[in-house]
């Protein structure tokens, strides 16, 4: 049975179509206007990458926080049980699940079946979130793309003392003042949104393995400062883009009626 | 005659209070530049030439606010929560609650009969509920701070802003902003964010009263009364001096006490 997933995001919108349990095409594309418009054109986009119909898509799960929007969709499910069965997918032993996305962070706990068993979402302050990521990005001239390379070793180990985005800018806006390399200020930057990752994580008893998802697992110098910050091995999502994970999970979750 | 002296450097101001018999007799308030040494300075010397007075004739200083270690002149310092109780209990006896908020944080403290401390609770981790919101939302605006507070009198409608993170909250003004909301109702949307998150930290410690307001914030009337209304609290006016002037005036009483303790050098 061919069934799809729908994840439609605060900045853009994923798609994926599958076959079974293989996956045979995906899309991601930064978030229109209008939130039904972003949900047309990822799909669209994943059919044609797909080479198939709409009418061969037995089921659509939509998901995400648009999920609302989504003309088209058989039934929702919460981001929090997309991302789950997404994660439990890849890695069977995941127990622990970091999702972060462009505006909210989400620690889940699964149990050895994959169920959710607890979790902590954060929408309410930008710190700890993609956003954090976005900012500082800005404020150092470089696209959100390559500060992931840039910031994941350090010459000088720098600190920011603040996790509130206002006032770590503030922070950046001195230390590059002070000519400091925009790489050292990354690091701290990481170092920074890690903790604040980490004591969100902290506040639910952490078990492993830990698996992050997500947009920002794609940013290797956040992964190595998460992996450092938590004190342990983090998987990721490596043959698949960790940013449809939400929308794989959507689809299997379509495999069942 | 005894001349005592005041200095609050804060992070956005640096400020200074002469007094002479606990009468103040020169005040002044500049913005704070990357050296507090210099901010202090600049403050005290201006205060200094409004008195005619010179360094020589000020007996005791003392220092408070986030940069009063690196401040040369003082005799002595004393943090800014003491400052505040003691400024504010001067002016107005009856004070149990203060709340201040600065350019960068928020406290609420609160004092005994005597205007002895008796606890307090601060917020400098969040720029929500701090100076820093307003400065965010008036740069967004393209306004001033003081006409964030003006404007927002004659609103209408005030906007709900859904989330009290700055980064989300300017997301949303900008939204409004583009939707062509009226600025006042714009703008008392601001000061109602503001209150509500300074309410929360209020309401952690519990008001008693009488409830008054110090810092730069204390001047925004829109965010004063949201601030009572929320509370459902009457929170009184500070009407002798400058509310943002406090930490700099209970510094200077803290001078003068020393003074009267003898500890002053002849």
């Amino acid at each position: 049975m061919i069934t799809a997933g729908c994840d439609l995001g605060s900045t853009t919108a994923k798609a994926v179509i599958i076959e079974n349990k293989s996956i045979l095409a995906s899309a991601v594309i930064p978030a229109r206007l209008d939130p039904i418009v972003s949900a047309e054109d990822v799909m669209a986009l994943c059919l044609k990458n797909a080479g198939l119909s709409r009418d061969r898509i037995k089921a659509i799960v939509g998901t995400g926080y648009g999920q609302q929007q989504i003309p088209f969709v058989s039934r929702l499910e919460s981001e929090i049980v997309c991302h789950a069965r997404g994660a439990f997918f890849h890695h069977p032993t995941a127990r622990t699940i970091i999702d972060i996305g462009g505006q909210d962070s989400k620690v889940i706990k699964l149990d050895s079946n994959g169920k959710v068993v607890q979790y902590s979402y954060n929408d309410k302050c930008a710190a700890g979130t993609g956003r954090f990521l976005e900012i500082m990005a800005d404020s150092l001239n470089l696209s959100l793309e390559e500060i992931g390379s840039v910031g994941n070793t350090c010459k000088e180990r720098l600190n920011i003392s603040n996790q509130c985005v206002i006032f770590a800018e503030t922070e950046v806006v001195s230390l590059v003042n002070e000519e400091k390399d925009p790489g050292d200020i990354l690091n701290a930057l990481f170092r920074a949104m890690a903790n604040r990752v980490c004591s969100q994580a902290r506040s639910l008893t952490i078990e492993n393995d830990v698996v992050m998802t997500g947009g920002v697992a794609k940013n290797i110098g956040v992964f190595n400062a998460l992996c450092q910050s938590m004190g342990t091995a983090i998987k990721t999502i490596t043959d698949l883009d960790p940013q449809i994970n939400g929308a794989l999970g959507a689809a299997l979750l379509a495999q069942e009626a | 005659m005894t001349i005592v002296a005041g200095c609050d450097v804060g992070s956005l101001a640096a400020k200074a209070v002469i007094m002479e018999r606990r009468r103040v007799v020169a005040t002044a308030i500049v913005r704070s530049g990357p050296k507090p040494a210099e901010s202090a300075k600049k403050a005290m010397d201006e205060a200094l030439s409004q008195a005619k007075l010179t360094m020589n004739d000020i007996t005791w200083c003392v220092g408070t606010g986030y940069g009063r270690e690196k401040i040369p002149f003082v005799t002595e310092s004393v943090s800014e929560i003491s400052c505040h109780g003691k400024g504010a209990q001067f002016l107005i006896p009856s004070v149990r609650s203060i709340i201040d908020i600065g350019g960068q944080d928020c406290k609420v403290i609160k004092l005994d009969a005597k205007g002895n401390l008796v606890k307090f609770i601060t917020n400098d981790k969040c720029a929500s509920g701090t100076g820093r919101f307003l400065d965010v939302m008036a740069k967004v605006m393209n306004i001033s701070v003081s006409e964030l507070g003006e404007r927002s009198l004659i609103a209408k409608n005030p906007i709900t802003l859904a989330s009290i993170c700055t980064v989300w909250a300017q997301a949303d003004v900008i939204k409004h902003i583009n939707a062509r909301r009226p600025a006042a109702d714009v703008c008392a949307g601001i000061n109602v964010a503001m209150a509500n998150r300074v309410s929360m930290l209020a309401n952690a410690l519990g008001l008693e009263n009488d409830i008054c307001m110090t810092g730069g914030v204390a001047k925004n009337k829109g965010v004063v009364h949201a601030l009572g209304r929320i509370m459902g609290k009457r929170i009184k006016e500070i009407r002798q001096i400058d509310p943002q002037l406090m930490g700099a005036l209970g510094a200077a009483l803290f001078a003068h006490e020393q003074t009267k303790k003898g500890g002053a050098q002849s």
